[in-house]
């Protein structure tokens, strides 16, 4: 019988199996970040252990640094930056602080380096490391327990998950992004309906997306509960990583490419489950609640808790209404906003921000509106093509890279009751603040949005 | 990492779906670079609600948590499980657990048990009739037991076992080191270093 992508990918690193026990995983890239690497590199030095394979390591710093130019003006946010420097500093790994040209969000520098290769098992503290997977790799999130296991020995013991296959049918309609695509299957398989299970997407509309696409939708795999999500290389992909700093070159890509073009499930192969979702009929995408599965077309109406046949499905309706201040009939785009955030390692990459600079262009701003570039290069190349002039000509802020108002940890952030239209993954209660809400949307409706006020898609606007 | 057999305690009835680790430990929590004095965060802004089930006196010391479904989902902070453990938690009981979060807690010895909703539902009810109520978490059987009821649930063998011995997985995996550099000599010649 035939093999999964994940199943290929997978048997390549298992190091070790034994009757009974987790499978031995070789990881070949381990990204760091300040957030959750201080008390596992204190775990190492507890224990008189060392990092095993700087050279398969890479750090940065993201979740605590401000996005406007300075020091870091918060004490604790400048003792864990600081922290992660002396650890870099001592295990020998390679850091790009704040300030340096390859400095970013975690999951946007690996594959603007060509660190991201297909066929790779890749992990991180953090759970967004499923972002990798549009690579065709295994990229899953760990905890601080397993970074250390990983720095000590470059592997990690873990269960194969179940594979599951989410086929896309048609075609996305103009004007529907990977995020709207993204935002719909979690709205239908839920928060859990990945729990257990490797994602790979499949299908026409996804073979179409490109590499920055296929990254928001592998991105938000945990969102619906999913260990990762991964999409097969294609030619696509072979032209993103061609010629980037860590991309293999010469003989060594046609061998690469070579072994790469295997990497595909098999027409054989079995999926323990299937799911579709039909493109054609999407619209653009909003969350209404405070997870991520409580979305819908914003076209439609705030739903109604009444319209949950599951009593657990009904209440948390309910309570993500009272919090989000929202009644149930409300048009969704008649939701006023204050701030809009374009950002993050969802969708803080160049094909993001032109998107959104297409919109803005010659228009107005009336709510609060942070751009903010996921990695310096992206700043770099953003400004190169004149997008920060577009912003500010809106009337938007334009920011150094960093997660920003993705979460509450840095000085971008929501007061209580404020609502954002984010193009962040998460929506959950205080994500971007303390008592903020968030409706989660891609940044064509994120920029339509900072034009009128209230939620709006592209082709609603004059 | 303290060894689990068997427990028994109180309970707390945390009526509530969803619940992700930004609920369990908000983001600013995670400034810290030690890893304890997080019982303060735990659930930090919904503790700021007086009728918020922890601030009940009459749970006070109860050391099992009865969570709706999906506990532990979105982010992979591990401070979320030290924040549980901190506060005085060593279960938590719930229909569907986040993957994350549930391999996390199995490395620090916080025990997360998968019962149906009904069970837990039942368990919770009991709970809030009568606070005192005592539950025994016994890992060895894989049996949770209330008064003359029990329920049985799963987990794998080599995590029950590493559990019980309060085994390091570090540990463990180094004993492998072979393996690990025969298989490193047989890696792809092309795949990326950061150097
Ligand atoms: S941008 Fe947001 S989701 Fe991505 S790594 Fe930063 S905080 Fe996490």
């Amino acid at each position: 019988m035939g093999r999964t992508l994940a199943e290929k990918v997978w048997e390549q690193h298992v190091v070790r199996r034994a009757d009974g026990e987790p499978d031995l995983l070789y990881i070949d890239l381990h990204l760091i970040h300040e957030v959750t690497s201080p008390q596992a590199f204190d775990g190492l030095r507890m224990a008189g252990r060392t990092v095993r394979r700087p050279d398969l390591t890479i750090a940065t710093e993201d979740h605590n640094v401000p996005t406007v130019l300075g020091p870091i003006s918060d004490p604790v946010s400048r003792t864990q930056v600081e922290t992660l420097r002396k650890n870099a500093a001592e295990f020998g790994i390679r850091l790009h602080p704040m300030g340096d040209a390859g400095q970013g969000v975690v999951h946007i520098i690996g594959p603007q380096f060509g660190l991201t290769q297909p066929g790779m098992t890749i992990v991180c503290g953090d759970s967004h490391t499923s972002t990798h997977g549009a690579f065709g790799g295994i990229a899953f999130g760990i905890g601080t327990s397993e970074v250390e296991h990983v720095l000590a020995t470059q592997t990690l013991p873990a269960y194969r998950p179940k594979t599951m296959a989410i086929e896309v049918t048609g075609e996305l309609p103009v004007g529907v992004t990977a995020k709207d695509l993204i935002l719909a299957i979690i709205a239908k398989i839920g928060t859990s309906g990945g729990q257990g299970y490797i994602v790979e997407y499949r299908g026409e509309a996804v073979r179409k997306l490109s590499m920055e696409g296929r990254m928001t939708v592998c991105n938000m795999s945990i969102e619906a509960g999913a260990r990762a999500g991964m999409i097969a290389p294609d030619e696509t992909t072979f032209a993103y990583l061609k010629g980037r700093p860590h991309a293999p070159a010469d003989e060594a890509w046609d061998a690469a490419v070579e072994y790469w073009k295997s990497l595909r499930t098999d027409d054989d192969a079995v999926f323990d489950k299937v799911v579709e979702i039909d493109a054609s009929t999407l619209t653009p995408f909003v969350t209404w609640g405070t997870n991520p599965g409580q979305g819908a077309p914003l076209g439609s109406a705030v739903p109604s808790p009444e319209e949950f046949d599951d009593p657990i499905e009904r209440s948390a309706a309910e309570r993500a209404l009272e919090y989000m201040g929202l009644t149930a009939g409300t048009p969704l785009c008649e939701v006023p906003v204050d701030t809009v955030f374009v950002g993050s390692c969802t969708n803080g990459r160049l094909e993001d921000l032109r998107a959104a600079a297409d919109i803005l262009r010659g228009r107005t701003v009336v709510t609060r509106t942070l751009i903010v570039p996921g990695s310096m290069l992206v700043k770099k190349a953003a400004e190169e093509e004149g997008l920060d002039q577009v912003f500010k000509d809106a009337g938007a802020e334009w920011r150094e890279a960093g997660c920003s108002m993705c979460l509450g940890m840095n000085p971008d952030t929501l007061k209580p009751g404020e609502r954002s239209a984010s193009t962040s993954n998460r929506n959950f209660e205080g994500r971007q603040g303390k008592g903020g809400r968030t409706h989660l949307v891609s940044p064509q409706v994120a920029a339509a949005t900072a034009v009128t006020g209230k939620l709006t898609a592209p082709a609603d606007l004059a | 990492m303290e060894a689990f057999t068997t427990h028994t305690g109180r309970a707390v009835p945390l009526r509530r779906s969803n619940v992700d680790t930004d609920q369990i430990i908000p983001a600013v929590w995670l400034k810290q670079v030690s890893r304890t004095g997080f019982e303060n965060g735990l659930f930090a802004a919904w503790r700021e609600d007086p009728s918020f089930i922890l601030n009940n006196p009459a749970y006070q010391g109860a050391s099992i948590l009865l969570s709706g479904p999906d506990f532990g989902t979105g982010s992979s902070r591990e401070h979320a499980v030290w924040a549980l453990q901190q506060y005085g938690f060593r279960v938590v009981i719930a229909a569907r657990f986040g993957d994350i979060f549930r391999n996390n807690s199995t490395k620090m010895g916080l025990l997360p048990v998968i019962l149906p909703s009904e069970v837990v539902e039942r368990l919770q009810a009991a709970a809030e009739a009568d606070p005192t109520v005592e539950i025994t978490v016994d890992l060895a059987e894989r049996e949770v037991r209330l008064g003359s009821e029990s329920w049985s649930f799963e987990i794998d063998d080599y995590t029950r076992w590493r559990l019980m011995e309060g085994l390091d997985d570090i540990g463990l995996t180094l004993r492998h080191a072979d393996d690990v550099a025969v298989y490193e000599n047989g890696r792809q010649p092309w795949l990326p270093t950061t150097v």
